[in-house]
């Protein structure tokens, strides 16, 4: 235990005290890595999965109804502001990564970016006993949370679906946008958000 | 009948394709035919000598259908899978190609599959991997472009649509058996046997399982499988190995990610004169116990740095029913060239080149003896 450390306790740089929750140290990683971050936005977000579920259906309507305003204005003019909107309500609430490809109604509100190996199709065989991850001890598998969250919904035999590869040219771009210029045009992407 | 599994032209050539088969390879036939299967994992060499693949590959002749060749397992760098299928499948070993997404991403991993279909490899293993908090360079990039189902996806497309992911037209797509790994020993446990099954919706033709050590909780995950159908749509090799000792099994229950060792087992090695025969002996029980069980198809076994004694625990199990699995034989091309061999190598034998060397000295000799810069020798 270098420097900071004072028995099961550390301090952080901001002097915000944090609970060490596992001996687990992962060789060359600083000491100061190993603080449990706070889970818990993104963890109510997954108890309320049913909630969420029913809130993005009307909010993806809402932004279909608005197809005409966004045609108006443009959607590459619109990317910018709704993005800016997008990256910090889903930030908040599901620690979004901005993929550009959002899959939440398909893995219980639980953003499957926020997992190590970026799995998009369920959890991998290194879950812990206690449900947390294999790389990162501290924090409870993101697919032992979607599986739950899945469960609450009303469409969760969603994360039964094989999802496509993540298209990376996507990144960092406004899912709400995309989703709602596709469905209008008449496609339908059922694997989106 | 193991001798129908060879290809006469050689034993590094494919098989004759068969109707409902997608590889040409030995251990699709031995799956299909209904018999149990036995495949092991073979100890990656830290070295560039062939050789090296050589010996290691040797303690299973005759005694397993297909040789994992595995993809930097747990993170640990070793020679590489493809350079190990490359090896094999030159002398004519069944290899089931394992390939990771932690290293490679997926244009890299496309040309990786076609290459090895190209050398005969007809079996591929589609696995996430392990994190590279696991391995010796937890420094590296893990890639993870691809995660296992869309990897077993494109392996699928590759082979039944003739393209790459792009839609790019394949010419001679990898006519290749689509295997993946399950893990019924971890959480979520109800999610499991449902992701096995979205598994082979990607593509999955046979499975191999994380170490089994827990045979009830095998058995609870096998009835949930069977209840679901999906034991008739894929194969199910059950992943199983001997532990070393109490204190090994300790090390891997706290430091490998993913794998289950109930309590009683390390009791029982703790208890046992010899740890390492005792583990023995429980990989040979379980194994017993578990090809009871509905839905089994075969072992795989994974002796880390033991793969001495997997001929002794398949052949204590019984599981071949007195088959014998494919081995090198000698062929009576390789009699020929030990022949011809032994001929090059004696001294009294006179061969045709040396002769003519002997010839053209003794003829510059007789013409211009002083003349310097003569090809004589």
């Amino acid at each position: 235990m270098a420097g900071i450390g004072f028995g099961n306790w550390s301090i952080t740089a901001a002097g915000r005290r944090a609970k060490r929750t596992s001996d687990y140290q992962p060789q060359h990683v600083s000491v100061t890595r190993r603080l449990k971050k706070p889970y818990t936005i993104r963890l109510w977000s997954v108890r309320n999965a049913r909630f969420f579920e029913a809130l993005y259906e009307a909010f993806a309507d809402l932004f279909l109804k608005l197809h005409p305003f966004w045609s108006f204005v443009g959607y590459e003019r619109a990317e910018a502001p709704v993005k800016f909107v997008e990256r910090r309500v889903k930030g908040f609430l599901f620690d979004c990564r901005m993929c550009g490809h959002c899959i939440l109604s398909s893995t219980g509100m639980s953003c499957p970016m926020n997992c190590p190996k970026r799995l998009r199709n369920g959890p991998c065989g290194g879950v812990r006993a206690d449900g947390t991850c294999e790389v990162e001890p501290d924090m409870p598998c993101v697919w032992v949370e979607a599986w739950k969250g899945s469960r609450a919904m009303k469409g969760g035999e969603a994360i039964l679906a094989v999802q496509k590869p993540v298209d990376h040219s996507l990144r960092e771009t406004s899912a709400w946008l995309r989703v709602t210029a596709e469905t209008a045009a008449g496609r339908t992407e059922p694997r989106s958000e | 009948m193991t001798d129908l599994d060879v290809n006469p032209e050689g034993a590094h050539l494919p098989l004759e394709p068969r109707a409902g088969h997608t590889s040409r390879g030995r251990l699709e036939r031995v799956l299909r035919r209904g018999e149990f299967a036995v495949t092991a994992e073979l100890n990656p060499p830290d070295s560039a000598d062939p050789q090296d693949v050589y010996d290691r590959a040797a303690v299973f002749d005759g005694w397993v259908d297909a040789i994992n060749a595995v993809d930097a397992s747990g993170a640990n760098c070793h020679m590489s899978s493809v350079g190990i299928c490359a090896l094999l499948t030159r002398m004519g070993y069944a290899v089931v190609m394992q390939v990771a997404c932690r290293d490679r991403n997926r244009i890299a991993i496309q040309g990786d599959v076609l290459g090895a279909a190209a050398m005969g490899v007809a079996n591929v293993l589609c696995l996430t991997g392990d994190g590279v908090q696991a391995g010796d360079q937890p420094g590296a990039v893990p890639v993870f472009d691809l995660d296992s189902m869309s990897l077993l996806e494109t392996v699928r497309i590759m082979r039944e649509e003739q393209r790459f992911l792009s839609g790019r037209k394949i010419t001679s797509p990898p006519h290749v058996f689509i295997g993946a790994a399950a893990n019924p020993f971890s959480p979520p446990f109800d999610f499991r046997p449902l992701r096995l099954a979205k598994k082979i919706e990607a593509g999955a033709q046979f499975v191999q399982t994380q170490y089994c050590f827990d045979v009830p909780m095998f058995e609870d995950y096998m009835r949930r499988v069977r209840d679901l159908g999906l034991h008739e749509r894929c194969f199910i090799l059950v992943g199983v190995g001997p532990l070393a000792s109490a204190r090994a099994a300790r090390w891997i229950r706290t430091n490998v990610p993913g794998i289950h060792i109930p309590d009683a087992v390390i009791a029982r090695l703790e208890g046992a004169e010899n740890q390492r025969r005792e583990g023995k002996n429980i990989c040979v029980e379980i194994i017993q116990q578990c090809r009871e069980i509905a839905g089994v198809a075969g072992v795989h076994v994974m002796a880390y740095r033991q793969e001495e004694l997997v001929a002794e625990i398949v052949h204590e199990t019984g599981v071949l029913k007195g088959r014998r699995p494919w081995q090198r034989l000698a062929t009576p091309g390789d009699a020929m060239v030990a022949e011809r061999l032994q001929a090059v190598l004696s001294e009294e034998a006179v061969t045709p080149t040396a002769a003519a060397a002997e010839a053209v000295a003794q003829a510059l000799e007789a013409d211009s003896p002083k003349e310097p810069g003569t090809p004589v020798s």
